[in-house]
């Protein structure tokens, strides 16, 4: 099992994304075991504002050696040591992490989670990789990693949208908006009706009622959907039992319907988790 | 090694029981420290204390469990546990493996629920040093609170347990009493061996974006550096009106909070949710107190307990 870590690490360069929406790269060892879909805690600097922050891993890369350069590809030496957060300004804290620059240092802790199912089998499947707002982010490491092929599917706002030029690299992008001024009006699920977007299996990350609507979709259509479930959390470690959310059967662990998101998930089967 | 270092005693004696060290952590904000011990050598530790078990599972509360408030948090967990049967088998083998005390904190809704579990950790006084009483979650409708907030259902669940219970029994107080002396003095006439307090104070956050309570539950405990002066005042009130040694929690981030619990008159210290917000605290707050002991020329931390005024 790979081992989490917890430093003080250093801010390579943050930018806005779009309105709200910003992007930090932090050279950290723990880019080096994470996967696509884990997590990290990202604490504040004021004790006052206790509990850490928890962000998707939205890729990872490295810094070359000779030249000093971010690289956002995969390092075959396996030496990634660098990651990239792509969050919202949801509250104080998360303002304080946008107002960081280039050499500031930040309080991380992961890799935290468990992360998308990556096997062989994924190989031949047709994914559906549907992002919805914040969601996103952990989309484009997945992209990345999955080596079949793809459709994304992102759900934005409106047409301040982010990211999607670098999904458009791994596979076709497809656009839902909720004001209908980029690509389908509405859902992502609408989105993959009207364009007609097939797959074999869904991964997604995203808000509950999407989520929900998914677990629907697939259901319906004898998919496999892996969703990324979000929660309130407090340790992120799975010792407070502060982010559970309800599955189907007993689990091992809390011997009730309950599993931890932040340890057991954030990616669950959808048939197995109660939406 | 310096030769005052060599001289420092940090180990204290709670109801017979030796610690290696005065520092242990708040039930409910470590699990049984598996999920920790990736981070902190649980050896180095006072002790583990175990999040609340009940005699058989607990789903606890709806979700949204957690938010966080102003130099702190509120928690409406709802002692979700996974029963005692798993919690001996999975947990308390787990505990073994380290050189460090045990205490298990034990809850119910009703006084056979307690006893249930009392009884069942009688057979494990290898590996259970002490058995701490949660009657004061504010979290759970049945049982639990309403022991903790009427000084004669307290002195009967206390002494009933008492009975019992084969490892020494610390009673943990409620916060959200008139006055924290008087159960205090209950739960010591019905003999209980030790305190600890303080459990987290009842509070409530609304998120007005939505227009709707932030908990699932309404309310929560609040816990968390906020909650600290409240904490060190109770201890101070109780070590006065009490003999039996104290375990005193609340909001402790650093050694110098630490510290001020021991002064105000607690024998040991609990680290609760600061946990959260830095996994290292309680390591953190040991050396601290060695340091400061080394410092003041404080050769044995017994010196501090109760020392103010």
């Amino acid at each position: 099992m790979m081992s989490k870590i917890k430093e003080t690490a250093k801010v390579i360069s943050q930018e806005m994304l779009a309105g709200d929406i910003y992007s930090m790269w932090i050279e950290t060892d723990i880019a080096k075991d994470a996967k696509p879909g884990q997590f990290i805690s990202v604490y504040t600097k004021s004790e006052a504002r206790l509990l850490p922050r928890p962000i998707s891993i939205c890729e990872t890369g490295y810094i070359n050696k000779t030249d000093g350069c971010m690289k956002n590809d995969h390092n075959d030496a396996g030496s990634q040591n660098a990651l990239r957060i792509v969050y919202r300004i949801a509250g104080e804290g998360t303002r304080e992490f946008s107002a960081y620059k280039a050499g500031d240092s930040v309080d991380i802790l992961g890799p935290l989670g468990n992360g998308f199912p990556l096997t062989e089998e994924n190989d031949d499947s047709d994914a559906i990789l549907i992002g919805g707002g914040i969601g996103i982010p952990p989309m484009l490491e997945l992209a990345k990693a999955l080596k079949c092929n793809k459709t994304i599917v992102a759900g934005y706002r409106d047409a301040d949208m982010f990211l999607n030029k670098e999904l458009e690299k791994y596979g076709r992008l497809v656009i839902a908006t909720d004001d209908g001024s980029v690509g389908t009006k509405g859902t992502v699920i609408d989105a993959i009706r009207q364009q007609g977007v097939t797959g074999s299996v869904i991964y997604a990350c995203g808000p509950t009622p999407m989520l929900r609507g998914i677990k629907a979709y697939a259901q319906e259509n004898g998919m496999e959907a892996y969703i990324s479930v979000e929660e309130r959390m407090a340790c992120g470690v799975g010792a407070c039992l502060g982010c559970v959310c309800k599955t189907t059967e007993t689990d091992d662990h809390s011997k009730v319907k309950n599993a931890r998101v932040c340890k057991d998930g954030p990616v669950f089967k959808a048939s197995l988790i109660d939406l | 090694m310096d030769k005052v270092q060599n001289k420092q005693n940090m180990s204290v004696n709670i109801a017979g029981v030796t610690f290696k060290n005065p520092v242990m952590e708040g039930s409910g904000t470590f699990g049984s420290g598996m999920e920790y011990s990736e981070f902190v050598d649980l050896n180095r530790l006072g002790a583990v204390v175990t999040k609340g078990v009940a005699n058989v599972p607990w789903p606890g509360n709806p979700t949204p469990r957690v938010c966080e408030v102003y130099g702190g948090m509120l928690n409406a967990i709802g002692l979700q546990n996974p029963g005692i049967d798993t919690f001996i088998e999975r947990d308390l083998e787990f505990l073994k493996k380290y050189d460090t005390r045990v205490i298990v904190n034990v809850c119910g809704k009703t006084v056979e629920d307690y006893l249930d579990v009392v009884e069942r950790l009688s057979d494990e006084t290898d590996v259970v040093d002490m058995l701490e009483i949660n009657v004061s979650c504010p979290n759970v409708k049945e049982g639990a609170i309403a022991f903790g907030q009427k000084a004669d259902a307290l002195f009967n669940i206390t002494e009933q347990i008492k009975r019992k219970a084969k490892q020494p029994v610390i009673m943990k107080l409620s916060p959200n009493v008139t006055d924290i002396t008087e159960m205090a003095r209950a739960a010591e006439a019905a003999g209980a061996d030790a305190l600890s307090l303080i459990n987290t104070i009842t509070a409530m956050k609304i998120d007005i974006h939505k227009r709707t309570f932030a908990l699932a539950n309404k309310t929560g405990g609040l816990s968390g550096p906020a909650i600290k002066p409240v904490a060190v005042r109770m201890v101070y009130h109780t070590a006065q009106a009490v003999k039996i040694p104290i375990i005193g929690m609340g909001g402790i981030a650093n050694a110098e909070d630490a510290l001020e619990f021991i002064m105000a008159g607690a024998s040991a210290v609990a680290v609760g949710a600061m946990n959260f917000h830095d996994p290292y605290t309680t390591v953190k707050v040991i050396d601290g107190i060695s340091d400061y002991m080394k410092r003041y020329d404080v050769t044995d931390i017994n010196e501090l307990i109760g020392c103010v005024g």
